[in-house]
């Protein structure tokens, strides 16, 4: 395990009520919480590797496997579900050749579905990266969309 | 520093920006302005000031809540009312600096409307457009006109006086201040916020604590995220007045790790907070402690939940617990808890500020006061609203709203989110209030509000509302746990064409059992869009089961796409789009769809020319078409 989250998990004081916080820092420096992460945990604050997956496993932030470069959010609030957000992820589907919560062999793109980002008048929305929100998404759009992310590290390099 | 030394320095600096002689430009730069690229309207109106020497003052703003407006950008001159533009790109912006600015035209034709005294001609009053004229801003109060990010701005607009004022009062009295303005718990269920206060005052115990619940789950609901973003001082305040009143000295944000924004600038107005002595030991000199934490939700919806919230906090599976004993007497780490909603506690600012009975001047007998309402799906104008309870949903929806986009008709308006229900036309005249909403089957719920035209099928958008309640059930109680999962399974099927005859029936049987037989309000109110739907919408659910037809087109299994044989031109754009090779055809070859190929994913509809609008959607009788492509003209006509 890399240094780096023994570092994060070394700032927190050793109490329970830190196990959430903690979770979310070493995920975010690591991707993904590694079994090698979660042992390192329950070392730090006494409590059981049973423990800690019945918990991290509850709450849908967490993840156990290495993410994608890439990650591809189809909003599926209410707002999307009626203007056809579950077209938007059949295309995505079809186009990426995964299912969703899976990644791509080349670890390029990781697809996910998310319950409501909040920007309901732009419905249907797909969000990549965290950051860039593609508003109003038709099926045709889908190809070019994905095909900024193809070619370099995202739209913001191109 | 006293309050009254803070104030004259906030009101100085507010005074200075607006007083200086400059333009002033204001560009709305919360989530929704963000998506729709409003920091890149900003970055080219600092370009544009630079290459040509203009000294402007540039304030980001939060949400006006006219998110199908966005983004936008005002401009105000000396000595003029503030212009509101809407829709602005950067080079928009880049002409209104020139002409506005430069060249004093104001542009009426790419105005929405002003705002302040005073009038430009050919220019509204943005107050008296049908989407604000209604609207009565209490919690929204400062969004859009205060940048978020500088706690001297909420001051300078009375902000923090609530606090000084109820620091002079007793407890008691404070807790009798929010009796009088009547407020209920915003967060949906109603509970009246000075009764809960007062037994968690009352609760022995000198350890106490206060939680803002700022977990915002709902689909479809982004009220709490603007609030947090546009103004984070207003609903701070309110903590800080609860604690005084309850007297608890350690505050919670239980926020979802989803809103970024939203915790950035919450981080920031703690750090000013702290500056001004507004938060730590002895706040503006009186005997009130009060420190602040942030913890991020981590994705479950339940944790919205009071008791599952509490669990979450202290590092556990966020499931709910039975109560009594509730969370007033005791809660986090069995102390005396109160929870309250991001609405609740920015309403509670404004009520110390302005008095209990200024703010019960609006509403209803029982529902006093304003509500925020996030309003979107098929809608004119979707966005965020504040409004005096009491309104109808026909204001809401067709006044404010707009009506619906495109021609189509009004089907429903599902209130409550997950939790709530669909009413139908027939209802539209319903004024929102607590009882009124609950008697009609649905719920005040946090305030998430979806319009519903004729291309949404009811049993889908309960099938929609049940999946999400089924996948976010935490499992511990055996109804909510299995019987979400048979409705959901006995919805799919009917949506699929395999629905039998009783199974609606069999459906409110278990949804009324579900209901019962559930500690908390996620199992308690989940199988409400399902009993609404069916008790105003049965004839869409009968023509599912007994006729194997979706009438509003949207059930996969139920409908079929076809080409029009007397409209195609066999121009190949939908044959070439066709993900799945489904349409065979040529050049001039009226097109056909392979039915068993087809998996109705809509494109061809799509992106079949408007000129054409050869492809149709059905369910029931399909059209006469050719089995193989024959050339265009062929067909015989009639």
């Amino acid at each position: 395990m890399s240094k780096k989250v023994k570092g994060v998990i070394a700032r927190f004081s050793r109490e329970r009520s830190n196990l959430i916080p903690i979770l979310q820092k070493v995920q975010a420096v690591a991707g993904y919480l590694s079994p090698e992460a979660i042992t390192e945990i329950s070392r730090f604050l006494d409590i059981t590797e049973n423990d800690i997956y019945s918990v991290a496993s509850f709450y849908a932030q967490f993840r156990f496997t290495r993410p994608g470069e890439h990650s591809v959010k189809v909003c599926l609030g209410t707002a999307c579900h009626v203007r056809g957000g579950e077209l938007i992820l059949d295309s995505l589907e079809r186009e990426l050749n995964i299912k969703t919560g899976q990644v791509t062999g080349d670890y390029k793109f990781g697809l996910e579905r998310v319950a409501c980002v909040g920007c309901c008048a732009l419905a249907p929305v797909v969000v990549i990266d965290q950051q860039d929100v593609f508003g109003k998404m038709t099926q045709t759009r889908v190809k070019e969309m994905l095909a900024q992310y193809k070619k370099g590290r995202g739209r913001k390099a191109k | 520093m006293t309050f009254a030394q803070i104030k004259r320095r906030a009101t100085a600096e507010w005074e200075a920006l607006h007083n200086n002689g400059k333009p002033r430009i204001y560009v709305g730069t919360a989530t929704c302005g963000r998506s729709s690229g409003a920091l890149k309207v900003l970055e080219r109106i600092r370009a544009e000031l630079q290459k040509r020497k203009i000294a402007a003052e540039i304030i980001e703003v939060g949400c006006i809540g006219c998110c199908y407006l966005e983004p936008l950008l005002d401009i105000t001159k000396p000595g003029r009312p503030r212009i509101s533009y809407s829709l602005v790109t950067p080079d928009i912006a880049a002409q209104l600096v020139e002409d506005y600015i430069v060249n004093d035209n104001p542009r009426p034709d790419l105005a929405l409307g002003t705002i302040g005294e005073g009038s430009i001609d050919n220019i509204p009053s943005l107050n008296e457009l049908p989407v604000f004229k209604p609207q009565v801003r209490i919690a929204l109060r400062n969004c859009g006109y205060v940048d978020p990010g500088n706690i001297n701005h909420y001051i300078a607009r009375g902000g923090y006086s609530g606090l000084a004022r109820a620091l002079e009062m007793s407890p008691e009295q404070v807790i009798d201040e929010v009796e009088k303005s009547g407020l209920r718990g915003r967060g949906g269920a109603g509970f009246p916020t000075a009764a809960k206060w007062r037994t968690c005052r009352e609760a022995p115990g000198d350890e106490k604590y206060l939680i803002c619940n700022a977990d915002e789950g709902d689909p479809g609901a982004f009220m709490n995220r603007s609030l947090l973003e546009s103004d984070p001082h207003a609903v701070l305040e309110g903590m800080l007045i609860g604690a005084h009143a309850i007297g608890a000295n350690h505050g919670y944000i239980y926020i979802r790790a989803e809103y970024p924004l939203a915790l950035a600038r919450l981080r920031n107005a703690l750090k000013q907070m702290e500056d001004y002595g507004l938060l730590g030991e002895k706040i503006l000199g009186s005997k009130l402690n009060f420190s602040i934490e942030i913890e991020e939700g981590a994705g479950a919806f339940v944790c919205g939940e009071e008791t599952a919230m509490i669990r979450s906090i202290e590092g556990k599976r966020g499931m709910p617990y039975p109560r009594p004993p509730f969370p007033a007497t005791s809660g986090l780490w069995g102390k005396p808890t109160n929870i309250n909603n991001v609405e609740s506690w920015g309403s509670v600012s404004a009520i110390m500020e302005r008095g209990g009975e200024w703010f019960a001047s609006f509403g209803t007998e029982k529902s006093k006061g304003t509500k925020t309402f996030a309003l979107a799906g098929k809608v004119e104008h979707t966005g965020l609203i504040e409004v005096p309870m009491g309104i109808t949903l026909r204001q809401i929806v067709f006044d404010i709203g707009g009506g619906i986009p495109d021609g189509k008709d009004f089907k429903a308006v599902q209130t409550g989110g997950p939790s709530g229900g669909c009413l139908p036309a027939s209802l539209l005249d319903l004024p929102v209030d607590y009882e009124r909403l609950t008697q009609a089957g649905s719920m005040m719920g946090s305030g998430g509000m979806i319009v519903a035209d004729s291309d949404t099928c009811m049993v889908d958008l309960a099938r929609y509302f049940l999946s999400f309640t089924q996948a976010e059930s935490c499992g511990e109680c055996v109804l909510c746990r299995e019987g979400t999962m048979q409705m959901l399974e006995i919805l799919t099927d009917i949506t699929q064409g395999k629905g039998k005859p009783g199974d609606i029936d069999l459906l409110v049987e278990l949804g009324e059992a579900i209901k019962k037989g559930s500690l908390c309000a996620l199992g308690g109110s989940a199988p409400n869009p399902v009993l609404t739907t069916i008790k105003y919408f049965r004839e869409e659910y009968e023509a599912h089961i007994n006729q194997k037809r979706c009438p509003a087109r949207v059930c996969k299994e139920l409908i079929s796409y076809h080409i029009l044989p007397e409209k195609c031109e066999g121009c190949l754009i939908c044959l070439r789009e066709c993900p799945t090779k489904a349409i065979i055809g040529d050049k001039r070859m009226i097109h056909v769809i392979d039915q068993d190929k087809c998996d109705k994913c809509g494109v061809c509809l799509e992106v079949c020319p408007a000129k054409f609008s050869a492809v149709v959607k059905v369910s029931g009788e399909p059209p006469k078409t050719p089995k193989e492509p024959i050339p265009v003209g062929s067909w015989p006509k009639g």
